[in-house]
């Protein structure tokens, strides 16, 4: 539905975006991630159509986003980073204008916008200006004008950032739910939210595409490393080196002191992804007698990936 | 099309009055016209709009009509709703129609307003209606013209302050042409002086409509409001 080839934009002499191309199906819920400056907003810039790319093509629906950019523009509903409002406006008036520019026939404009307002519930903040709501409802209003006009496409940049930890489980739930029946491209630096809502996952660096799949087909290409956080009371350096003799087990660290015998000691146990040592652990706690106070296991995490592939970021 | 046009049209001017901006802007050019127009009429015994038309309203466009435009552009790029605006299914032209009219609702209102000194000279004395309504219309055009002006500057900045500076300076050198012909040879104070919006104000205000005046005021509007259309960023040009 959306292609995007060879997308090269500049500011200036600043290469913000380099030669970029991926594909979003139809009906796909694409998480785009990156560090900040990366260059996720500037891509999401050009597929609205709020600025031109400076080289390559991005074609939505195979209309071409310069040359039918019209078209384009209708097809699609956005939630820009940072979120611009009309702050003198209530959010009845606001979508209503909204929808007016989107060439919603009038009989329309009450049923849709009650049904926004019971989508992200607006309802009691209806008649307040919005510059008197707080963010998070801002955030809301912000997500209703994108979806009033019921487009097929949604490009939601950064809907979260901001929000109370209440206010963005709402917003997830929202997206997830929307995500079902849209094309969706989110675009965020929140790790755990991609992991949640999406099918699809690119990771943006410095401009240039550093992964592109599955969160799993992500999670198996990545060398990451599987932990298992113990607290075992014993002899701390017996305990140790039985650790570190379990096959599987990779590396053996202490994440606090442990000192002297039959203090708990806690450790984190690294082993390949995949590899679940919980049992062991467990019989080699009981074969020598000791006790185990604690057992997690911790998969590999996204923010590894992540860290990895955008490493070079802060040097 | 047009109909978005009207769409922020409307917008716009609830903008204005919704703020303080619209009210404060008609109250204080109502007070200075009133003033000098009362001053002059008491002074000199005679039924006479044509100070004020000559002079002082054309004087306190200078300061008026930037004030009205400064922050149609600049605040919706500081803001950032100009991003929204820009990839909504709407042409740039339409934008800039939309909020230019606006503006001229904003000039006919004050005008309008200030029909009760007509009205009271007509109450006083016998006013020469085809004078009145020659100057009327050439106030209109001109401030018309000194709109679309000032709606190009409010593209070139994000700041409100240096959008009007930038409006008061160039509808100044307008304003200005037709003062300095003294200083330039013939050929180029002719050329000079059809490029002052005086000049084609006293010809209209005389009440003799000619089409060469309008055509002058309307491509002044023309070609800023094609200018501000260029500020706005737009996807055409790279």
């Amino acid at each position: 539905m959306i292609e995007v080839k060879n997308l090269t934009r500049n500011y200036g002499p600043t290469k913000a975006v380099v030669s970029v191309s991926f594909t979003v199906n139809t009906g796909e819920v694409l998480g785009f991630l990156g560090p900040n400056g990366a260059g996720k907003t500037t891509t999401m810039k050009v597929i609205t159509g709020f600025m031109p790319p400076t080289d390559g093509q991005v074609l939505v629906d195979n209309l071409d986003v310069v040359e039918q950019s019209l078209e384009v523009r209708r097809k699609i509903g956005y939630l820009p980073e940072n979120n611009p409002l009309y702050h003198d406006m209530n959010p009845l008036e606001y979508l209503t204008f909204c929808q007016r520019l989107r060439g919603v026939p009038s009989s329309e404009h009450t049923p849709r916008n009650r049904r926004m307002v019971e989508m992200c519930g607006l309802s009691e903040v209806l008649k307040k200006d919005i510059g008197e709501l707080s963010k998070g409802y801002r955030q809301r209003v912000g997500l209703a004008q994108a979806m009033v006009h019921d487009p097929d496409i949604l490009i939601l940049d950064e809907p979260t950032v901001g929000l109370d930890p209440n206010q963005i489980v709402e917003i997830r739930a929202l997206i997830k739910e929307l995500g079902r029946a849209k094309t969706l491209i989110l675009c965020t630096h929140i790790l755990s939210e991609v992991e949640v809502a999406c099918d699809r996952v690119l990771i943006i660096n410095r401009g240039k595409i550093a992964a592109d799949g599955t969160p799993d087909s992500l999670r198996a290409a990545a060398s990451g490393r599987d932990r298992l956080f113990v607290e075992i009371r014993g002899p701390a350096d017996a305990v140790r080196a039985s650790l570190e003799a379990l096959s599987g087990a990779v590396r053996v660290a202490a994440p606090s002191d442990g000192s002297g015998d039959d203090v708990a000691g806690r450790f984190v146990i690294e082993s390949a992804s995949g590899k679940d040592l919980r049992e062991p652990v467990f019989n080699l706690v009981r074969d020598n007698g000791w006790t185990l106070l604690e057992l997690r296991r911790e998969v590999v995490r996204f923010e590894d990936i992540f860290r990895q592939l955008t490493a070079d970021e802060m040097k | 099309m047009f109909a978005n046009a009207l769409t922020f049209a409307q917008k716009e001017l609830r903008s204005f009055f919704n703020s303080p901006v619209a009210y404060v802007i008609l109250t204080l050019f109502l007070l200075i016209c009133g003033w000098f127009f009362a001053a002059g009429l008491f002074l000199v015994g005679q039924a006479d709009m044509r100070d004020l038309f000559s002079s002082i309203i054309p004087i306190a466009y200078l300061f008026f009509i930037p004030a009205i435009t400064m922050r149609l552009i600049s605040e919706e790029k500081k803001s950032g709703t100009l991003e929204l605006l820009v990839t909504l299914p709407v042409r740039d032209a339409e934008i800039i129609l939309g909020k230019y009219l606006a503006t001229l609702g904003l000039l006919a209102s004050a005008l309008v307003l200030s029909f009760a000194y007509p009205m009271t000279l007509a109450w006083l004395g016998d006013p020469d209606g085809g004078a009145l309504v020659g100057g009327y219309l050439g106030l209109f055009l001109m401030g018309a013209g000194y709109l679309a002006i000032g709606l190009f500057t409010s593209g070139l900045t994000q700041n409100q302050i240096v959008a009007f500076i930038s409006g008061f300076m160039l509808i100044f050198v307008f304003f200005m042409l037709d003062k300095v012909l003294v200083f330039f040879p013939g050929p180029v104070a002719t050329v000079l002086e059809y490029l002052s919006v005086s000049y084609h104000f006293e010809n209209i205000a005389r009440g003799v409509v000619d089409t060469r005046d309008l055509i002058y005021y309307l491509s002044m509007i023309v070609v800023f409001l094609f200018l501000a259309m260029r500020t706005m960023e737009s996807r055409r040009w790279r």
